[in-house]
């Protein structure tokens, strides 16, 4: 039998919900889901683990304070202390408070383009790339879920449809891929 | 499904399906622009043209051609650039805080500011670049090894924690806003049917696929990057009114300026937010999306923030007599009854007495009233900071240097100018971008649409 991938399309993201819940309960693996807005809940029913974003986001920005404190020990300690009327410039403890804006902004600057840029990189969503979303619809009023024959061995296209009965599924297509 | 309390006003009004709202905002891009379009677009561009002349014979004669002398050395320049970068704030505000506080209202008008944001950040740092004269020298504010021993930028300075605070506000909301748009530029790549469009647009959307992971960690980019913005923002005003608190001029060094700033930030930007969102929602029709509830809700900001820099301007003139410091009294005499009286009034009408309007519903519901107050608060926050800089400089330490500052026609167009470009910029952002988060309005649409929360109701009932 040659491998399928099914797409049952859906107009609400409850009833999508509902029957990606239906699918998984049935024993099968739901490859996706393809939405025009996040659909709350859908992660844990199609086992979908927490991004770790967030914690890109915070070693990014710890490296960007760490950066910002040699950077201006550096620069303003160690190469070439300024006398500006008279201030403490000889050690970087006795200077700190000044240098805390200039070591948060850089912190944030860091955080912010660091996970932006992990962001755009593991979701491929990069200049040029092609659009790789089955169905033009799901950017505009239409909820897929994804099933592949492949994953889901020794089940049938129309028993994972009889699963879908009942569950507001508006479309069922099956593609050879 | 999260569902809303009955009394919540909704927030999309009439029965919209998700595909009326991406055919509601994607229609005006498809469509060709209504002829008022061209018209601002017109008035507009030929003021940036204006503006743009200005700034080049400044770059080409110097900073002489301003009308600033020896004792008054800041005054339209500085003034603009924080009239700017105050405006800008409400677009991080909205963005952020109000996602952080899970405030609903946000997803209409989100996109839209932080536009404005993105261009008045622009505009105001077109001023300190060309207020250095030799502006081919700019790159001397970054700590760059140079031949001069290496003489370090000085990271003492509140002027140089603004190059590093400016910069990372700009370039930290033009990602958060652009991440912000790659779904919709999906959506629209998806829907128009011009090849050319449909080429522009799926560059634009780098490919965006809209499945559960890739959703996943955009709301929580969305989420860290609202939760890093908002100190950010904060941060970005109070760096900007240390670039005075700093210094020992009376009228300037006070530890008020920091709230004080960031509050008057708010209060202009939402003032400039309702300007330009009046005016839009009656051209692209989008009365639907953006309605009087969310007018009154950026009214009711502004009533607050209004308040509060109210209180600000009060207690800095206590402080200033209870202080004892004769300099510091008599720079607030100086500007309440000296030279620049009509400055300091035009500020306190604006900015203290006429918000409190806002106290009565039915002037905070009121369009044509809420934008004439537009315009009269940004009016009152430019002469805020007028007010601030040029009054405290003119009269100094030294009563022979006193002189009073006239501007010139170069300072008058280099700031209409800006204005102009301002505009061009955000009118070409309104013609060719969502100029709704389609897909955070999609979101909540059955939770706070109105037809949706009728048939809610009834449910219950029976």
């Amino acid at each position: 039998m040659a491998n399928k991938v099914i797409y049952a399309v859906y107009d609400d993201p409850e009833q999508l919900k509902d029957g990606a819940r239906k699918l998984v309960s049935g024993g099968l693996k739901v490859k996706d889901v393809y939405s025009p807005f996040p659909v709350h809940g859908i992660d844990p029913i199609i086992g979908i683990t927490r991004t770790r974003l967030g914690i890109v986001s915070f070693m990014f920005g710890i490296t960007g304070a760490a950066l910002a404190v040699l950077g201006i020990w550096y620069f303003n300690i160690f190469d070439w202390p300024m006398n500006i009327g008279g201030k403490p410039s000889f050690h970087y403890y006795q200077n700190v408070p000044s240098f805390i804006p200039v070591t948060f902004e850089f912190t944030v600057l860091c955080a912010a383009h660091g996970m932006a840029l992990t962001y755009l990189i593991r979701n491929k969503t990069l200049p040029g790339m092609p659009a790789r979303n089955p169905d033009p619809r799901t950017t505009d009023d239409k909820f897929i879920i994804e099933v592949r024959t492949a994953d889901n061995h020794g089940r049938s296209t129309q028993e994972i449809e009889g699963l879908l009965q009942g569950t507001g599924m508006v479309e069922f297509n099956e593609r050879a891929c | 499904m999260h569902a809303e309390a009955a009394i919540r006003e909704p927030l999309i009004l009439g029965h919209k399906t998700y595909h009326d709202v991406t055919e509601d905002i994607v229609r005006p891009i498809e469509n060709k622009a209504p002829r008022g379009w061209y018209i601002l677009m017109t008035i507009a561009s030929l003021i940036a043209a204006y503006g743009t002349g200005c700034i080049l014979y400044l770059i080409s004669k110097g900073i002489g051609v301003w009308g600033l002398n020896k004792t008054v050395d800041w005054a339209w320049d500085i003034t603009n650039f924080v009239w700017w970068v105050g405006i800008g704030h409400a677009g991080t505000l909205i963005s952020a805080v109000l996602l952080l506080f899970r405030q609903r209202w946000r997803m209409a008008i989100n996109r839209s500011a932080e536009a404005m944001t993105i261009f008045a950040v622009i505009m105001a740092a077109t001023f300190p670049g060309i207020h250095m004269g030799r502006i081919w020298m700019a790159y001397w504010v970054l700590p760059l090894p140079n031949q001069f021993g290496s003489l370090w930028v000085n990271f003492n300075s509140p002027l140089l924690w603004d190059v590093f605070a400016i910069s990372t506000y700009f370039s930290v909301s033009l990602v958060f806003w652009y991440i912000g748009l790659i779904p919709d530029f999906a959506t629209i790549r998806d829907k128009v049917t011009k090849p050319t469009m449909k080429k522009i647009y799926g560059i634009l959307s780098f490919g965006w696929t809209g499945n559960a992971k890739a959703w996943t960690r955009f709301e929580e980019v969305s989420l860290v990057l609202a939760g890093i913005a908002t100190p950010l923002v904060f941060s970005v005003h109070s760096v900007v009114s240390m670039d005075f608190a700093t210094s020992i001029i009376p009228g300037w060094h006070t530890t008020i300026f920091p709230p004080y700033f960031v509050s008057g930030a708010v209060f202009s930007g939402f003032a400039m937010v309702q300007t330009l969102l009046l005016v839009m929602r009656k051209v692209m029709h989008l009365e639907a999306y953006i309605t009087k509830k969310h007018i009154e809700y950026m009214n009711i900001v502004i009533i607050v923030t209004g308040s509060i820099v109210g209180v600000a301007y009060i207690t800095e003139l206590f402080i200033s007599w209870y202080s004892g410091v004769e300099y510091e009294s008599y720079a607030f005499i100086n500007r309440a009854t000296g030279p620049y009286l009509w400055a300091y009034w035009s500020m306190m009408t604006c900015n203290v007495i006429s918000p409190q309007l806002f106290w009565f519903k039915k002037l905070r519901t009121h369009l044509g009233f809420t934008f004439f107050m537009s315009i009269v608060v940004n009016i009152g926050m430019w002469f805020e900071r007028f007010v601030i800089i040029v009054t405290s400089l003119h009269r100094d330490y030294m009563p022979s240097a006193w002189t009073m500052f006239h501007p010139t026609w170069v300072d008058v167009g280099v700031f209409l100018g800006t204005i102009g470009i301002f505009f061009t910029l955000y009118l070409l952002f309104a013609r060719y971008f969502p100029v709704l988060a389609l897909n955070e309005v999609k979101s909540i649409l059955k939770t706070s649409g109105e037809s949706y929360k009728q048939r809610a109701a009834t449910h219950h009932h029976h």
